[in-house]
């Protein structure tokens, strides 16, 4: 089970973050080719993160890239150099459709075994930034075995809807978050949340994490590394809730030693979605400790 | 009684004890006394109507040694301005002994090459005149010494200070001074205390005089013979630019992050502990994580030493650290803190880490944490030379604090812009690997294998613990193996530990100055 | 690759370099490199700028580099750029990239 809490942004034109960001240890690490990266330098961009991605720099860490759509100049050879460098995953933006996955499914393959690297080595992630996006959510996920995550993009989304960024609850986002969470568990992939970008406000960027946490968010996007170590925090699991998951894992180990079919702790009869709960808050605090 | 009884006196003493022969009679109330008959003209007899004056009061001659302080930091302007003086009335050939040298202090370039100033003896040097120096500017080299060792040196008497030109943010007519008054408040006055004390004479330069008798005291009377008024003595809103900040880098708040873990978990950090902080950012920025492991392990500081922060202050005010020991203000909130708190204390360089006094602070700490520009993989230090083998720091209080702490932490980015910080080995040495205890860099923390249970401590708690060779490699390998540095043979600089022996030189850079 | 045209590649910021790139006035290789790091690292820079432009058989143009402590990583993605937009070549060919 891979971790996947924080996964950074670093537009991939911008020489000092690539060199450093590997230092404060996020999760994943999103090299930007898109939004973050202007149009006359995203050739330049393009190879810096070839580049970065060459090297070991990032090693221990999960490297994603978001390239262009492929309906631009840029998308295919965005995609070229990612998987030639050896990037874990790629993220495609603006995901509508099925298809859309299916269009990069392909050329995904047909790059891998052009450069003869092992075919589904790479894998995919889907941003979904507009309302066909949320409605096809469910294909999407189940689109490809590539596909690894769903992302929920929330600036380009609230525009499609014709709404706008609220602060605080954000209810303009509920049933987006609600739609992407569910094609995620659906499709058994992972989920991601909205970017904060207030990147001062502690206290606002905490309460939303509270509430994606608890929903059921995997993880979400981040702009800034200060925001890494907030996030870590949040999702550690509590004293209680660790010493909690330890009686399960070991009940279950208990139950499988001497053979019995029932997982049985405090009189309740546990069952294997409790025990994979269990490992998740574990893996967790293996990763982060108890929250603080 | 009248004179002839009073010879009468003396002879009958020399008569019945020989020894008391040479003793003098009385011959007035006012025969023997140092400064003229005129009471009220003697209240202001230390008053100089201009520098000119009191230098010439002083006696000052060619071949002197004069002193400096630098509270100021890069908003000094009492250096340059006396320096210009002294070029003006000729002057040569003088030893400059200022506790330090800053970007500010780039017009003495010209002093030198005049041959106003031939030597000197610094804790520092930065900017135009660091550059010029490690291009062989000078003849002799120049001593860099630490703060607590400077004190050693004029203890001994290898520095003996003819005129101190010490600025004051406020002094009376009679030369009582402090720097919390006037309206430039430099705080503590801890360097010029030393001066004022080993001076042969003593010139304070004030922008501010007050009435008689001014409080409190830092310099007292009893050590001043002359006060002369200037238009501004320095800008304070300078002192806490260059080094002495705070950071919002991420880079800087992550190693600040990871040296809070290090004192936490290195059985220090416990109720009535000592901290003392550098004046880098990541240093500085360490004291607010510290804060919130304060709080919730309901734990206080008894006293926080050396340059003294807002950062520090704050903690202070929230009573999370009970007395503050401060030898230099490195920002405003300090000065003030300095003048209206009565556990701020104001110390002297010789209270504060010499180590050849009858008691300094330093012996007294739990916890360092200072930065460094080199470190190697023997843990030694260097502070004063770039990896292109230019001056550009001060030694400062590095050595004194970590030779004299319990737990002596570095703090420093693996690697800045290219130029790793852990290297095979360090370019200058100021302070011994023997005296650093652990290493946090933004890539993990190394301890000295001297101390194996500090290792043991930090690992089990989790921390990010590799070996300081692992660091090495891991820098090796994001920049690659650098050229070594060309140096002439000529020395340029001799770097004195703190009980004045020689522990590295600096050497002359081959090539011109850019 | 032949240079065609001017071009530049990358910034000023630290960590990075500026590349520029111009057609020879004389069918000759000139490559100037100044550096924040030049004593330290300036070898090291020059072979890898030498290399970079060996692997794309740039023989001839006037190369400036303006490097603000750049790991080789960065050096190599900006002359890449700044070689492909002087030669005004839109295609990849990633064996010669890599």
């Amino acid at each position: 089970m891979k971790l996947r809490r924080s996964m950074l942004f670093l537009p991939g034109s911008k020489a000092a973050m690539l060199s450093t960001a590997f230092v404060y240890k996020p999760d994943c690490v999103m090299f930007d080719l898109e939004d973050a990266v202007s149009l006359r330098e995203k050739d330049s961009a393009r190879l810096m993160v070839f580049h970065i991605l060459r090297t070991d720099a990032y090693k221990g860490i999960e490297t994603v890239v978001r390239i262009n759509p492929l309906n631009t100049p840029y998308g295919l050879k965005d995609l070229e150099a990612a998987i030639r460098a050896g990037a874990d995953a790629v993220r495609l933006p603006k995901t509508d459709c099925a298809n859309d996955i299916h269009e990069l499914d392909a050329e995904v393959a047909r790059i891998e075994m052009e450069c003869g690297c092992p075919i589904g080595r790479t894998k995919l992630l889907a941003a979904i930034e507009s309302a066909s996006g949320v409605i096809n959510a469910v294909s999407i996920a189940t689109a490809s075995k590539r596909m690894i995550g769903i992302a929920l993009a929330g600036f380009d989304y609230v525009i499609d809807m014709q709404s706008q960024r609220g602060d605080g609850a954000k209810p303009e986002l509920f049933y987006a978050r609600c739609a992407v969470l569910h094609a995620a568990r659906a499709a058994g992939i992972d989920a991601f949340d909205v970017v904060y970008s207030d990147i001062n406000d502690d206290a606002g960027f905490l309460k939303e994490v509270e509430l994606i946490r608890h929903l059921g968010f995997n993880g979400k996007s981040l702009i800034h590394p200060r925001q890494i170590e907030l996030l870590h925090n949040a999702y550690a699991p509590t004293e209680k809730e660790v010493s909690y998951s330890r009686r399960v894992i070991e009940a279950a180990a208990k139950a499988e030693k001497e053979g019995v079919g029932v997982i049985a702790l405090d009189g309740k009869m546990i069952d294997a979605p409790i025990v994979s709960q269990a490992q998740r808050v574990l893996q967790r605090a293996e990763a982060s400790g108890i929250r603080r | 009684m009248e004179k002839g009884k009073i010879n009468n006196l003396i002879q009958e003493l020399s008569a019945q004890c020989p020894d008391l022969g040479s003793l003098q009679s009385f011959a007035g109330a006012s025969s023997n006394v140092l400064h003229g008959n005129d009471i009220l003209q003697n209240r202001r007899r230390k008053l100089c109507a201009s520098l000119e004056e009191a230098i010439q009061r002083t006696g000052l001659e060619d071949g002197m040694t004069i002193s400096f302080h630098h509270a100021f930091r890069e908003g000094d302007k009492v250096i340059n301005m006396v320096m210009g003086t002294l070029a003006r009335l000729g002057f040569r050939n003088l030893t400059l002994a200022s506790s330090s040298l800053l970007n500010t202090n780039a017009p003495l370039i010209e002093h030198i090459k005049n041959g106003v100033i031939t030597k000197i003896y610094t804790s520092g040097l930065r900017g135009k005149l660091a550059d010029a120096i490690s291009h062989g500017l000078m003849d002799t080299p120049v001593h860099i010494h630490s703060h607590g060792g400077r004190v050693h040196l004029l203890q001994t008497g290898e520095i003996k200070i003819d005129v101190a030109f010490l600025a004051v943010s406020s002094s009376d007519v009679f030369g009582n001074a402090n720097g919390t008054r006037g309206r430039s408040p430099c705080g503590s006055l801890g360097y010029a205390k030393v001066d004022a004390e080993y001076a042969r004479q003593v010139v304070l330069l004030t922008d501010e005089i007050v009435a008689f008798p001014n409080t409190p005291i830092s310099i007292s009377q009893d050590r001043v013979d002359c006060v002369v008024k200037i238009d501004e003595i320095g800008d304070v809103s300078q002192i806490s630019q260059g080094a002495a900040r705070t950071t919002h880098d991420p880079r800087e708040l992550l190693i600040a992050r990871f040296a809070a873990d290090v004192v936490e978990f290195s059985g220090y950090f416990k109720q009535g502990f000592s901290l003392q902080t550098g004046s880098g950012g990541s240093s500085i920025a360490a004291t607010r994580f510290l804060e919130k492991k304060m709080i919730s392990n309901g734990i206080t500081a008894h006293f926080a030493l050396g340059g003294i922060t807002s950062s520090i202050v704050e903690l202070h005010e929230k009573g999370l650290i009970d007395v503050l020991v401060d030898t230099q203000s490195f920002d405003s909130v300090a000065a003030e803190s300095l003048g209206k708190s009565v556990k701020h204390l104001e110390v002297s360089t010789n209270e504060y880490a010499n180590p050849s006094s009858k008691g300094a602070f330093c012996d007294q700490l739990d916890v360092a944490i200072l930065s460094a520009l080199e470190i190697d993989t023997g843990f030694n230090v260097n502070v004063i030379t770039g990896s292109n083998g230019m001056i550009r720091g001060a030694s400062g209080g590095h050595c004194d604090v970590a030779a004299a702490a319990c737990l002596t932490i570095v703090v420093a980015p693996l690697i800045r812009c290219r130029i790793p910080t852990v290297v095979k080995r360090v370019t200058t040495l100021v302070t011994p690997g023997e005296s650093i205890d652990v290493l946090v860099t933004d890539h993990g923390i190394a301890v000295n294998p001297a101390r194996p249970e500090l290792d043991a401590r930090l690992r089990e708690a989790g921390l990010q613990v590799m070996t300081i060779e692992e660091l090495y490699n891991r820098a090796v390998s994001l920049s690659g193996v650098s050229d070594p540095i060309q140096f002439t043979d000529r020395i340029v600089g001799v770097i004195r530990y703190r009980d004045g022996s020689v522990i590295d030189v600096v050497r002359q850079v081959k090539g011109c100055l850019p | 690759m032949r240079i065609i045209t001017e071009a530049v590649a990358g910034s000023l910021e630290s960590s990075d370099l500026l590349v520029k790139v111009s057609p020879s006035r004389d069918k000759t290789l000139e490559i100037y490199v100044t550096s924040d790091v030049i004593e330290q690292f300036g070898t090291q820079i020059r072979h890898v700028v030498d290399d970079t432009l060996k692997r794309l058989a740039v023989t001839d143009g006037l190369i400036v580099i303006e490097d603000k402590g750049a790991l080789d990583y960065a050096i190599r993605a900006r002359v890449q750029t700044a070689v492909l937009r002087g030669a005004a070549c839109k295609e990849l060919n990633w064996e010669q990239l890599s």
